[in-house]
C-alpha cells in the first residue's frame, strides 16, 4: 500500500460493467515525507475521499478487489482510506 | 490502472490459445497533463477501443477479469474508454 494525493477524475461511459456507478479518481504516489514521487495513476475511491486529499492506496490486484468488494472484477487498484497523519505529521 | 492512448495494433497468428479471438492493442501510457510517459505495451481489448483513442488500462491479474476467459495469461488490458480527465 503506497500514500498517494487526489490529483482528479476521470470519467468513461463505455466501460467493464465491474466500474458501473464507481469513482475513479487520478492518484499522485507520496513519498513518506509527503513529496510527489513516480507517475499518476488511477483508483478505484471506495471511501469517498475527494480531489485534494491524502489517500491510502492498494495498488495490487487481490487487496483493491476485496476492498471494492467484487473478487471477480477487474479492478487493480483501490482507495482504501484518508491519511490523517503519517508519523507524527498531520497532513494537510 | 492507468490512462493510455491507443497508439496501434498488434497481430500475432501464433499465440497461447486462450488468446484466441482476443484483439491486441499497442498502448502509451500518459501523464498528468496527456503527455507520453514511460514505455508503450501490448494491451488486450475487451471494449472495442479504436487507434488514437485514450484507454482506461488495468494492469496485473485483473487484466484477465475483463475477458470471456479468465483464466487468460495476460498483464494488461483495457477495461474503458475515457472520456474526461479532470485534474
Amino acid at each position: 500500500m503506497l500514500i498517494a494525493k487526489v490529483v482528479g477524475t476521470m470519467n468513461a461511459t463505455l466501460k467493464h460493467p465491474a466500474f458501473e456507478g464507481r469513482k475513479i479518481l487520478l492518484v499522485q504516489p507520496l513519498t513518506d515525507d509527503l513529496r510527489e514521487k513516480g507517475e499518476v495513476f488511477l483508483a478505484v475511491d471506495t471511501v469517498q475521499a475527494g480531489v485534494g486529499a491524502t489517500v491510502l492506496v492498494a495498488r495490487e490486484g487481490g487487496s483493491a478487489r476485496i476492498a471494492a468488494g467484487d473478487e471477480s472484477s477487474p479492478i487493480h487498484a483501490a482507495i482504501l482510506g484518508i491519511v490523517d497523519m503519517v508519523g507524527d505529521q498531520p497532513v494537510p | 490502472m492507468f490512462v493510455a492512448e491507443v497508439i496501434g495494433t498488434l497481430v500475432a497468428s501464433t499465440k497461447d490459445p486462450a488468446l484466441e479471438g482476443i484483439k491486441l492493442m499497442l498502448v502509451q501510457p500518459l501523464d498528468k497533463a496527456g503527455r507520453p510517459t514511460g514505455q508503450p505495451l501490448v494491451a488486450t481489448d475487451s471494449i472495442g477501443i479504436g487507434v488514437g483513442e485514450r484507454a482506461f488500462c488495468v494492469l496485473g491479474r485483473e487484466a484477465a477479469h475483463a475477458l470471456p476467459n479468465t483464466f487468460a495469461p495476460v498483464d494488461a488490458g483495457i477495461v474503458g474508454i475515457v472520456d474526461r480527465v479532470d485534474v
